[in-house]
């Protein structure tokens, strides 16, 4: 009808942020940024996915992520079920494309699925005839929701992502929450700084034109966002660095450390914080840190993917 | 080609929403509990114009909001592209006001019913009317207007085009024929 009810996702799954376009992330920024909205009304319900099946496939822990998407589902009135690795057939060796098939046979129309292995939800989306994967995390890869939100995080607190100097701290390595980020924030046209022990940064990374170093002031001087990741104690078994005081000595970000960042910068973690390690609390409470805005956010994000994922007909590349 | 008529010129959107504006106010005998709530895109911005001239005419204030109904579509899972989702604004108390739906065209009625369903998740309203700048045939739903600007006859095969001068730099009404 109009000329600007064109903008659309040209996708079928939602599985990283690495092949997302500029006007995709737009879109579901802004379609989020109407779903805030809804989260405020008296009636928290709108019917738009009224009647489509919508199964949470959570083969690693997780609470907040799944209670978010289970929220977003809920609000958007599709039907959800839950499905937890170890309440299933996994324990009984079920292969994942076994539990692909079943799905299917199911009539579930949308899987969101987390998994420790990187490409799970790739793996699942080539198993899948009809059902829209959305990926909730999967071993180092990706999180691209959690991307996305920080990206909206971002846009609200600073106006604009383009041009800002973004410093992400700690174990890059086994994050999935930073290589959603670089991807996003590096189409969004930020300029990203990564900081950590050299063990936990991958070697090749300078290579993409982010910068890396090792001293934490260095990363934190002129950053208009400062983003701390989890220390995942259950992934430093190898022995990456000495301890988690000489981590949190040489790493953790302080209110002495904030001195050195501009006044307006804010500050970001994706959750749980390791308080005291990666973030001392009187920053993680303070007044920069927008970490409780992410979580909101979080709702907003998963609303608007699902939504523009589970609607329409045909699309250009079904 | 695309053949086109003109239904109303600049003056002619003008004269026929003062005149709906006149007939809201005398209808509802007054302003009292009147809330005006326009559909986006192009109703919200015909609903601020109505609350702009009962202001001038009747010294009053009527609260505006805004609907976006693509949340509640009927149509959601048969449509090819998916519309863009803007905010619903809606900063008053519904319950117990008296709502006056404010569109440009009404024509199958199905953004009237989605309208409905809408308002009531924020509130019950106490009574809800319905105004539109262009009235056509063609519903598919028992829903008709209390407030129409401008009858229009017209065949399935021709489209309405309602211009604001808000966002199309203009304001006139047309009828297009689409090329078959």
């Amino acid at each position: 009808m109009n000329a600007d009810e064109t903008p659309r996702l040209n996708r079928r799954h939602l599985l990283g942020l690495e092949d997302c376009s500029r006007e995709e992330i737009r879109l579901i920024l802004d379609t989020a940024d109407s779903f805030k909205e809804v989260i405020e009304r008296p009636i928290r319900k709108v019917p738009a996915l009224r009647g489509k099946n919508i199964v949470n496939l959570f083969f690693e822990p997780s609470t907040r992520t799944r209670l978010s998407f289970e929220i977003a589902e809920k609000q958007l009135s599709a039907d959800t079920l839950n499905f937890t690795a170890s309440a299933s057939s996994v324990v009984k060796g079920e292969t994942l494309r076994d539990t692909a098939r079943n799905i299917e046979a199911m009539k579930v129309d949308c899987v969101v699925v987390r998994h420790s292995a990187s490409g799970a939800p790739l793996f699942l989306s080539q198993c899948l005839e009809r059902a829209v994967v959305v990926n909730a995390g999967d071993g180092a890869h990706e999180h691209p929701t959690q991307g996305l939100l920080d990206l909206l995080t971002i846009r609200d607190h600073m106006g604009r992502i383009e041009g800002l100097r973004v410093a992400i701290m700690g174990d890059i390595t086994h994050s999935r929450v930073a290589r959603s980020n670089i991807w996003g924030l590096r189409t969004m046209g930020a300029s990203l700084v990564v900081c950590g022990p050299p063990t936990l940064i991958p070697p090749d990374l300078e290579a993409t034109g982010v910068e890396v170093t090792h001293r934490l002031e260095e990363a934190i001087d002129g950053a208009d966002v400062i983003y701390a990741l989890r220390i995942q104690l259950e992934r430093q078994q190898g022995g990456l660095f000495p301890s988690l005081r000489e981590y949190a000595r040489l790493f953790g970000i302080t209110p002495e450390r904030m001195a050195h960042a501009k006044p307006e910068a804010i500050v970001m973690h994706p959750g749980p914080i390791n308080r005291g390690v990666e973030l001392d609390s009187a920053v993680a409470d303070g007044s920069r840190s927008v970490i409780l805005d992410q979580v909101t956010n979080g709702i907003a994000i998963r609303m608007a993917v699902l939504y523009l994922l589970n609607g329409g007909g045909e699309r250009e590349d079904a | 080609m695309t053949a086109s008529r003109s239904i109303l010129d600049e003056k002619g959107v003008s004269r026929t929403l003062t005149r709906m504006a006149h007939e809201i106010v005398e209808r509802n005998r007054g302003t009292e509990q009147l809330a005006l709530v326009g559909i986006r895109r192009r109703g919200d911005q015909l609903a601020k114009r109505l609350a702009a001239m009962i202001r001038e005419f009747e010294g009053t204030e009527v609260p505006v909001g805004a609907l976006d109904i693509n949340l509640y579509r009927d149509d959601f899972q048969v449509r090819a592209a998916q519309p863009v989702v803007r905010r619903s604004e809606i900063t008053f108390e519904v319950e117990g006001r008296i709502i006056v739906l404010i569109d440009d065209v009404l024509f199958t009625g199905r953004t009237i019913r989605a309208a409905l369903d809408e308002l009531n998740d924020f509130g019950r309203a106490r009574r809800i009317q319905l105004g539109v700048l262009i009235n056509r045939d063609g519903r598919e739903l028992p829903i008709q207007a209390d407030y129409t600007g401008e009858y229009v006859a017209t065949v399935p095969e021709e489209t309405v085009v309602v211009l604001v001068r808000e966002i199309d730099g203009e304001d006139g009404v047309s009828v297009e024929r689409k090329p078959t």
